[in-house]
């Protein structure tokens, strides 16, 4: 039997909601299938029934021709199925090699046998072209290296099916490729790998065969040489999509909304500090910073919202210097949108309601003498719903039940619903489906239409391509000038956003 | 065994896992009945007639649930916005010393007040209440300056305001009076809680109880404080970011908290000893915590979680002397309602797979 994997009429109920509908799959040996949906489209329930997290309530899996236990990850570990998540699990405070080798030891054993794992995991890296120092510290090195070690992690159990979760979604264009060519050089060994993700361009580029799922169906499944973009991206929605469109210029004023001088920051959550970062956003356009999280952005993004301090520098609101807390923030009418919503932009467990009025509920329209005006809160709130197309049940239950793109609607029209000035949108549309994602692009160019100053930091070279009039890249706390979209290219992008750009890209400056 | 999140939440689950509580609390108080050689049925009839059986069980239960249900606000109050005040002991005994020594500087040489008894009555209750709101005060700005834990240091507090009360008692509010025991001056009876019934212990205090659970309700559900402390308590870094001060938050929070439980100190001096001895409390700052976890941080439920623990206690008492099963029971009784009521919670949201 050639299958390495082969998933049979799994079916999973969550109370009404079918997760997965009788889907059946197989994964040859030296095969990459790309799995492909967009979010709640089943795909991660599917690995985890796979990976034993779940008990499918009908349906059967088969690892190399022998029925797996269901609900059991050991079992499935023991057969050979490895699993990186999108969030990496590992300790930053413990080695690349303790990382790799912890939990595969026994607890009793007195002495840990170092020697002979350090020689399995050089041998491994070696043989697959994952270079890695077994002994640096997991918190010094970089995203990419990171996941090597998840992978190396895997495989050191003895994987031989790899299930990789959205790998590319925190990657430069050139670590993406660095990752491609070591699943390839995995597959030429003979290992299996199920690459989940909802990144076309890249799907078509690694896989041999391609499973779309949509609402818990398998709805496509083909070789890749017979697939084509706007077929999968169909299967994938159920409907046709237009191509994100390039915002056309918007005729930016000579009003300058924010203006960055010289600003240093530093944060107990970042790890970079923001070194000297300068900007300027014009009212009626869109600044996009582009890079890998974790290079600063966040920390720009807080600043200017008011929830970080500069160390030096000047952040100015329409030529004034603005000070730097929350409640300024708000009261400039400053739109925020968080990085997190579900933690940062929203409070879980308050109702739908009082989350659509916390920043201000000490408007005069919400309450008065310190009483809530919990009638106008609920009337505005349903008018939000209503604008801002959030779908729910109930604005008295807790926010916590609705889905991250009806949140982050929410949030969207809390902010944007007050006419702000200037609008920071950090990863607005980070893993929303692609009606929400459409929604959210069109309101931010919509609002930059009014006059509104945009300041969009996100990840997704697509986003900040097809929304941006001028682009600024952030690399280790470093902020890049920020140029006209143009004057940009995905080469260019993708050197700058690795720290090595200055003096290639530098041509594209004029 | 690990646990599943229920999709769907049927609406007599919380009554059915109310009553799963109930009966499996009952079992298990019956089993270490038995064990103590006593009939079963006899000791809870006798729990219920010492607690509710008649006009006098009744009052002696309110009696005992009035400072339980400060302490339970109290508990209640910070937890909500996730202050762990576990020093409601300290903060009552606190609250108590405060009143009688307001009583003593209030007093002329002749033992007569010095100021018109109504702003007399008020001013010992404000300084019960202040001194009950200092002792968790100096935690909390430890907590919001420099991060230290406040569950270790409002516990540590309850050893130091008893041992600092127990010196008052032998110093500086020692009555004379009293030949030699630890034991502070009585109370003028201008300054006691009125008697809500003749010849029972039941107090104004009560009333007093009550009507701050009514008002905390209100103010938690339809204030922007309340907002605030609920925010806060759910996730402080939203909150921040929302424009709420969770600091201010926090020392506010504390300031109705240690006074809550100072007042439970006011009214058991002011409505039932007239004094202040060391063993005033038997542990009511704790038996808050339990309280407000039982009533799942509602003031009004406080209330009735109150009634049931101290009827649980005057109900033991009770059984105690007619059934011969020691008093101990009744912290059990409370002790594994707590437990039945937390997992009967947990079951009506998630569902237990056995592997």
């Amino acid at each position: 039997m050639n299958a390495a994997l082969t998933l049979s009429n799994i079916t999973k109920r969550f109370g009404d909601l079918v997760a997965n509908d009788d889907v059946s799959l197989s994964l040859d040996k030296g095969e990459v299938l790309a799995l492909l949906g967009e979010n709640g489209a089943g795909k991660s329930t599917l690995m985890n029934i796979l990976f034993g997290h779940y008990i499918p309530d009908s349906g059967s899996i088969h690892v190399f021709g022998e029925p797996l236990t269901p609900g059991d990850p050991r079992a499935a570990i023991a057969r050979g199925v490895g699993m990186v998540h999108q969030h990496f699990t590992l300790a930053d405070n413990l080695s690349v090699l303790d990382n790799v080798t912890l939990g595969t030891e026994s607890l009793l054993s007195l002495r840990a046998s170092r020697a002979q794992a350090t020689a399995t995991l050089q041998a491994l890296s070696q043989r697959f072209g994952l270079q890695i120092d077994p002994y640096a510290l997991v918190r010094t090195l970089s995203v990419g290296e990171k996941q090597r070690v998840e992978i190396l992690k895997a495989l050191y159990r003895g994987a031989k099916i790899l299930i990789l979760d959205e790998p590319t979604s925190v990657l430069t264009p050139q670590e993406v490729a660095q990752l491609f060519a070591t699943l390839k050089q995995l597959v030429a060994e003979g290992l299996s790998i199920v690459f989940i993700s909802h990144k076309l361009d890249e799907v078509l580029a690694i896989s041999h065969r391609i499973a779309v799922l949509r609402s818990g169906k398998l709805v496509f499944e083909g070789n890749t040489s017979d697939a084509t973009k706007a077929m999968l991206a169909q299967a994938m929605v159920g409907r046709d999509v237009e191509p994100i469109q390039r915002r056309e210029a918007s005729h930016a004023s000579a009003d300058v909304v924010l203006k960055l001088d010289a600003v240093c920051a530093t944060s107990v959550e970042s790890r970079v500090a923001l070194r000297d970062a300068s900007l300027e956003i014009y009212a009626g356009e869109i600044v996009a910073i582009a890079g890998v999280s974790g290079n600063g952005q966040t920390l720009l993004a807080d600043v200017v919202c008011g929830v970080s301090q500069v160390t030096s520098g000047e952040v100015k609101f329409k030529g004034k210097p603005m000070a730097l807390n929350v409640r300024e923030a708000i009261a400039h009418g400053i739109a925020r949108i968080p990085e997190d919503r579900q933690h940062v932009g929203s409070v879980a467990d308050l109702s739908v309601w009082e989350n659509a009025v916390l920043p201000r509920a000490g408007d005069v329209r919400f309450s008065r003498w310190g009483v809530l005006n919990a009638r106008a809160a609920r009337a505005h709130t349903n008018e939000l719903v209503h604008a801002y197309d959030v779908r729910l049940a109930s604005i008295e239950h807790p926010i916590r039940k609705l889905s991250g793109g009806n949140i982050q609607k929410l949030i969207l029209g809390r902010e944007l619903s007050e006419a702000p000035e200037l609008i920071v949108a950090a990863q607005p549309t980070w893993g929303l489906d692609v009606g929400a994602v459409a929604f959210i692009h069109s309101q931010l160019r919509d609002a930059a239409a009014r006059g509104a100053a945009v300041l969009l930091i996100s990840e997704d070279l697509d986003e900040v391509f097809a929304l941006a009039d001028r682009i600024a890249v952030m690399s280790k706390g470093c902020l890049s000038e920020a140029r006209a979209a143009e004057a940009w290219t995905m080469q260019s992008i993708g050197l700058a956003m690795a720290g090595e750009s200055d003096a290639r890209s530098e041509r594209h400056a004029a | 065994m690990r646990l599943e999140a229920r999709t769907a939440v049927s609406r007599i689950a919380p009554l059915i896992s109310g009553l799963g509580a109930i009966l499996f609390t009952l079992a298990v108080s019956g089993a270490l009945v038995l064990w103590a050689k006593a009939d079963v049925v006899s000791a809870y009839v006798a729990i219920y007639e010492g607690a509710l059986g008649s006009r006098f069980a009744i009052t002696e239960t309110l009696t005992r649930a009035t400072p339980l249900m400060l302490t339970g606000l109290a508990a209640a109050i910070a937890f909500r916005a996730r202050l762990y005040n576990i020093g409601a002991e300290g903060q009552l005994y606190m609250g108590a010393i405060a009143a009688v020594a307001a009583s003593v500087a209030m007093t002329n040489e002749a033992g007569e007040l010095a100021l018109p008894t109504s702003m007399a009555f008020a001013l010992m209750i404000l300084a019960g209440a202040l001194a009950g709101a200092a002792l968790l005060i100096v935690p909390t700005l430890l907590k919001t300056r420099f991060k230290v834990d406040e569950v270790v240091t409002t516990l540590l507090l309850n050893f130091i305001a008893l041992l600092f009360v127990s010196m008052l008692l032998d110093g500086a509010l020692k009555d004379p009076a009293a030949m030699g025991w630890p034991q502070s001056p009585t109370l003028p009876s201008e300054l006691e809680f009125s008697k809500l019934i003749e010849r029972a212990r039941v107090h104004t205090g009560l009333f007093m109880a009550v009507a701050l659970a009514i008002v905390l309700s209100f103010v938690i559900r339809y204030t922007r404080f309340g907002l605030a402390m609920r925010a806060v308590g759910a996730n402080d870094r939203a909150a921040a970011f929302a424009g709420i001060g969770v600091n201010a938050t926090l020392v506010k929070v504390a300031l109705i908290s240690g006074a809550l439980a100072g007042l439970a100190g006011v009214g058991e001096v002011a409505g039932r000893t007239g004094y202040v001895t060391l063993d005033m409390s038997p542990g009511y700052g704790y038996s808050g915590i339990v309280i407000a976890m039982l009533a799942g941080l509602s003031p009004i439920g406080v209330i009735f979680a109150a009634i049931f623990v101290g009827g649980t206690i005057v109900g033991a008492d009770a059984m105690s002397r007619s059934v011969n099963v020691p008093t101990y029971i009744a912290d059990v009784i409370v002790a594994t309602a707590l437990i039945a009521v937390l997992v009967a919670g947990l079951l009506t949201k998630y569902r237990v797979r056995w592997k």
